[in-house]
């Protein structure tokens, strides 16, 4: 049994459609995020499963029950918001326990689940304090323990990262995953942020424009991208995508006259290829010419053109190139993806043919 | 010298302000004081050193005692029901509803009107016989009843005048506070399971205490300050059944022109409501939540 289920959810705010027939499970102890670009319907979408807004049509499952109708209380879930909504006036305790007082738990009950939280979520010295007496990571703690004192199956996280700084929001992305299998609640996790997404979840539900582009795991979502969009939206930098036309020997580069990278009609299709893919080659693969390069330390980006399309290549180390030298770019037959011109999707009947030597 | 000069200069800069503030309110506030302790001059017999004199005049003044009692229970009859209207107005109008800009407006517009036209409306409704009110109880047959004319309703009559004009004012204090409270404090609430009025009696009300201190404050000086429609309505009648503090000042001081006693009963007022604000801020303060 799923912990959630949507069945083609659809919202419409006025004549925009904002959610368009969404349909995705999520497994139960498993994380989940909702990945997409701002404006795509993530959020939406998990304030449709929190029922803070009504779907217009479809169904939404929690816990196998059909919630469609229930109010956001009677859901059996918790969720922590990206402004964490922690009330002003209350102290941490009081934020904490405001759930359970609503739900009149015993205050024995409160006070022993209050002190397993503010232990697990190292708050035991602050709990009286107020939450504008507190730092950023530390109210983004106290959001999360009124999320799990409830000890609800199923917790809902909307972009709660997004206003912590780099390095806290490292450390607390680990500690969430840590907490989450901890103690085995399923999370519908809401981001736009694609290493969160990667390093955080057992499954990614990519949105675009309200719809589903890919439902996969993360390892999936980068090694066999669905569509065109999918390519390009997940990999620092995003994957290389080229669009080829037709030759003699099979689809080239368009602007280029080869050498062949599939041995199809070229004008239908694009071709993915991912910038840590690629590398330099002395007399064969495609030639192409250095536009820029920047130096990051760990590697070297090196953004080339080669006809009409431009071609990062993630490179190891310190690669010192000047703008306008000519360069080969090569890459192994497997690296290579194929999506449809037209659709943007996969194409997985075109095979790759490897590059001459 | 160059020190000298720099003090002269800050004191000039701050004498327009201090002039006006010294003549205006200083200076009148201590003549005031001055005066309650002599009597009232006349062109026969200047006024003399009484000392406390005027003060106890004042304490065997069964008309001073009536029209503090009344004061009081028109503070009572005025300041709940005015604020807990607000707030009822405020929640009311601070939802999406149809018609929401003209409905706030409607709220607000007892308070733009002058209070002397008010008084003459509600003259209206509260007229024996003909007035709406008559009409009204007419309809279902109850016995004819002067409002304004007995003294057992005279004092009612002037206190729903008061909530009905200060009602909407308040209101707009406490619109201007709701909308400051993010919506998402509701959704992170009926998420936890809280109702509605559970949400606001412990996330709304609290978070809207410094609007209801500043509203209580303003509520308990104007019950003391605003009687312009006695004046209308009542004139304190009859049998003083209406007369309020201000009002009775006034009677006192420009009517019977007894000043002295006057700035004594002036005294007295301020007195009072100087200790009633010092004291809403010290029990109230402590359990307000400002952001």
């Amino acid at each position: 049994m799923s912990a959630i289920a949507l069945e083609g959810v659809t919202k419409d705010w006025g004549a925009t459609r904002a959610v368009d027939a969404v349909s995705f499970d999520v497994e139960e102890g498993t994380l989940a995020v909702l990945l997409g670009p701002s404006g795509c319907g993530k959020s939406t979408t998990l304030r449709l499963v929190a029922g803070l807004e009504a779907v217009s049509s479809g169904r939404v499952f929690i816990g196998g029950a059909d919630v469609t109708a229930e109010p956001p209380g009677k859901r059996n879930v918790s969720m922590v918001f990206q402004s964490y909504a922690l009330f002003p006036h209350l102290s941490v305790a009081e934020n904490i326990l405001f759930g359970l007082k609503v739900r009149k738990v015993p205050a024995e009950e409160r006070d022993r689940r209050l002190a397993r939280v503010a232990e697990l979520l190292g708050l035991t010295a602050l709990v009286a304090r107020k939450p504008s007496q507190l730092s950023g990571g530390q109210q983004q703690r106290v959001a999360l323990g009124r999320a799990i004192i409830a000890e609800t199956p199923v917790c809902l996280m909307d972009e709660p990262l997004s206003n912590l700084d780099a390095k806290l929001r490292h450390d607390m992305r680990r500690e969430i995953r840590a907490l989450q299998q901890k103690l085995g609640i399923t999370m519908l996790y809401v981001t736009h942020d694609q290493v969160e997404a990667m390093s955080m979840a057992d499954r990614v539900v990519l949105l675009r424009d309200g719809r589903i582009e890919q439902n996969a795991a993360p390892a999936e979502l980068y090694a066999r991208p669905a569509t065109a969009f999918a390519a390009s939206f997940i990999g620092t930098p995003p994957m290389n995508i080229i669009p080829l036309a037709d030759a003699p020997g099979g689809a080239v580069i368009a602007g280029t006259g080869g050498p062949a990278l599939a041995a199809a009609r070229g004008a239908t299709l694009l071709a993915g290829v991912r910038p840590e893919a690629l590398r330099l080659a002395t007399d064969a693969g495609v030639a192409a010419l250095v536009e820029e390069s920047e130096y990051l330390g760990a590697d070297t980006m090196l953004v080339c053109r080669a006809g009409d399309a431009r071609l990062v290549a993630r490179l190891p180390g310190r690669v010192t190139i000047a703008p306008g030298a000519p360069v080969r770019l090569a890459w192994q037959p497997q690296d290579l993806h194929f999506f449809d011109a037209g659709t943007r999707l996969r194409r997985d009947d075109v095979a790759a043919v490897p590059l001459p030597c | 010298m160059n020190r000298f000069q720099a003090n002269i200069h800050g004191w000039l800069l701050l004498l327009p302000a201090a002039v006006l503030l010294v003549a205006f309110t200083h200076f009148p506030a201590v003549a005031t004081l001055w005066q309650s302790f002599f009597s009232t001059g006349k062109p026969n017999r200047p006024a003399v050193f009484v000392g406390l004199e005027n003060y106890r005049t004042l304490i065997e003044d069964d008309v001073f005692w009536q029209s503090l009692w009344n004061n009081v229970w028109y503070a009572v009859g005025t300041i709940p029901v005015s604020i807990a209207l607000a707030l009822v107005m405020a929640l009311a109008v601070n939802r999406g509803l149809r018609g929401r800009a003209f409905l706030r407006m409607a709220y607000f517009t007892p308070t733009v009107l002058p209070m002397i036209a008010v008084a003459n409306i509600w003259l209206f409704f509260f007229t024996p016989q003909y007035g709406l009110l008559e009409q009204a109880t007419g309809l279902f047959g109850l016995p004819s009843h002067n409002w304004l004319g007995s003294p057992s309703t005279a004092l009612v009559c002037v206190i729903a005048v008061a909530v009905w004009k200060e009602a909407g004012f308040f209101m707009i204090f406490y619109l201007a506070a709701l909308q400051q409270i993010p919506p998402v404090y509701a959704e992170a609430a009926a998420v936890e399971g809280a109702g509605r009025w559970y949400y606001f009696r412990r996330i709304v009300f609290p978070l809207l205490m410094p609007t209801t201190l500043f509203v209580l404050v303003n509520a308990v000086i104007n019950s003391f300050r605003l009687v312009d429609h006695i004046f209308v309505m009542t004139r304190g009648g009859p049998d003083n059944a209406s007369s309020l503090v201000l009002f009775y000042l006034y009677e006192v001081g420009f009517k019977f022109w007894d000043t002295a006693y006057a700035a004594a009963l002036t005294m007295v007022l301020l007195a009072a409501l100087a200790s009633i604000a010092i004291a809403q801020f010290a029990l109230l303060e402590k359990r307000t939540h400002y952001r």
